[in-house]
């Protein structure tokens, strides 16, 4: 009797429920409407929201690497990178199995906390950005730009060499002498002189050869055609101020996708 | 009903509540192989990270002491913290409480060392406007939140598995296969929340 008890006791727990699973704060739930940009802090005009929403779809359509910009007027108590390592491993930015996620955290400064900013890199993120690249971004894109109160541009900066550091455009060593302004600087002038220099010997050759007539031979339409794209994307960007509903062109962004963090990244305060 | 299909009947009851009670046995007994090699392979990282910070402190000694020469006493305690550190490793089969114990009083000695290093370095201007030492301090930075994250990863895997194991009536077969409470990995003075370190 005792024995059919038991198994009967084992059968029940066959149907029972096994419920486990970690207590996790609710600061850190992802909202039904979760966007890669969300300003909790109202720190950005609409415009601003739009565009970097834009190009953050885009990228993410594009390579699947995922960056959130959040930003949060209360930290919670929490560190900031502790912050947004939970809340990137929480709402899973990045690719499963790549975890190429990255997560930008932005706390105003106000009149008794220091204002705090973090880069945290998802697992699949850390050798293409380095602690030491994440913490160069934040020195040189973000706090020069927040400390004169231009939060957008430091962002967007640092979302920009973010992007071409995960695309492979330029690699994190490289990313180092351009943070120099004295070693970028006189790049930057070698290349235009090369460019003059180049420029000018090609045309005498070519004066020498066949006179101008290369240059003008340029077709008339390729000219018209350049200017047409410019101002067509110009009148783009008109679109955008116009602050309407619709917003033309914007790619959507299709969900987080499982992206773990591992406490990779840098922070800074100002 | 004759007492042949009786028997028959019976023995049908039987045969089904033994595959029940197998395929139940099994999926258990599976899922605390899993969680308990998951408790496993989040110690490794564990290991991983801490060593990750030790690898980085060679670098560093020698960064400070281009700069800071007079400070010898404090540099070779970090080196002696840090040799103490490596050479106390536990295989995540042997994890106990002792073994946790010691491993962390190891990790502790050095974490004290290096933040003695960093008052230190307070005194010497030039050498915090090093580039080199900027980016080594970013990556140390960088390194106590991993292993803050690599902890509470393990200490969470610890809690579900406990927590799996104990429960009724998995606390039955877990006493049969031998599947036994795994230890925390305690945390310091208010390290759920990673340190702030700042230099």
């Amino acid at each position: 009797m005792k024995n059919l008890i038991n198994i009967f006791l084992i059968f029940l727990s066959i149907f029972g429920s096994t419920q486990s699973g970690f207590a996790n704060d609710d600061i850190f739930k992802k909202p039904a409407k979760a966007s890669l940009v969300m300003d909790n802090a109202n720190i950005f005009n609409q415009q601003e929201i739009n565009a970097l929403k834009n190009k953050l779809n885009k990228f993410s359509n594009e390579t699947s690497t995922q960056i959130l910009v959040y930003t949060t007027s209360d930290l919670q108590g929490y560190d900031v990178a502790d912050f947004a390592q939970r809340l990137g491993e929480e709402w899973k930015v990045g690719d499963k199995g790549f975890d190429n996620g990255i997560v930008i955290i932005f706390k105003p400064k106000t009149s008794d906390s220091p204002g705090r900013v973090t880069i945290q890199t998802g697992y699949g993120i850390e050798p293409l950005i380095p602690d030491a690249t994440a913490n160069q971004i934040v020195e040189n894109e973000m706090i020069p730009n927040f400390k004169q109160g231009q939060v957008y541009n430091g962002i967007n900066q640092a979302v920009d060499i973010c992007i071409s550091l995960t695309k492979g455009e330029f690699t994190a060593a490289a990313y180092k002498p351009k943070s120099q302004s004295s070693g970028g600087g006189s790049f930057i002038v070698f290349v235009i002189l090369a460019i003059t220099f180049f420029s000018l010997f090609g045309r005498s050759r070519r004066s020498n050869q066949s006179g101008i007539g290369t240059r003008s031979n340029l077709p008339f339409w390729l000219a018209l055609g350049l200017l047409g794209s410019g101002s067509s994307r110009g009148s783009g960007f008109s679109d955008f101020s116009g602050g309407s509903g619709s917003f033309g062109g914007g790619s959507s962004f299709g969900g987080f996708g499982g992206g773990s963090f591992g406490g990779g990244g840098a922070s800074g305060s100002w | 009903m004759n007492k042949k299909q009786k028997t028959l009947l019976i023995i049908g009851i039987i045969i089904l509540f033994v595959i029940i009670i197998f395929s139940s046995f099994k999926r258990n007994y599976n899922s605390m192989v899993i969680m308990d090699e998951t408790v496993s392979g989040n110690w490794s990282q564990v290991e991983n990270v801490y060593q990750r910070r030790a690898d980085l402190i060679p670098n560093l000694v020698n960064t400070v002491k281009g700069y800071a020469k007079h400070e010898k006493e404090t540099l070779e305690g970090v080196i002696e913290a840090r040799a103490k550190a490596t050479s106390t490793t536990i295989d995540a089969s042997k994890l106990n409480a002792n073994s946790i114990q010691q491993f962390q009083a190891a990790q502790d000695g050095l974490s004290s060392a290096l933040s003695k290093l960093m008052v230190v370095v307070e005194r010497y201007p030039d050498l915090k406007a090093n580039e080199n030492f900027r980016d080594l301090q970013a990556q140390l930075e960088g390194t106590e939140n991993r292993i803050s994250v690599e902890r509470r990863n393990f200490n969470e895997s610890v809690k579900s598995y406990n927590a799996f194991i104990r429960q009724f009536p998995k606390n039955i077969y877990a006493n049969m296969f031998g599947f036994e409470k795994r230890e925390y990995f305690k945390a310091m003075e208010g390290s759920e929340k990673a340190p702030e370190v700042k230099f």
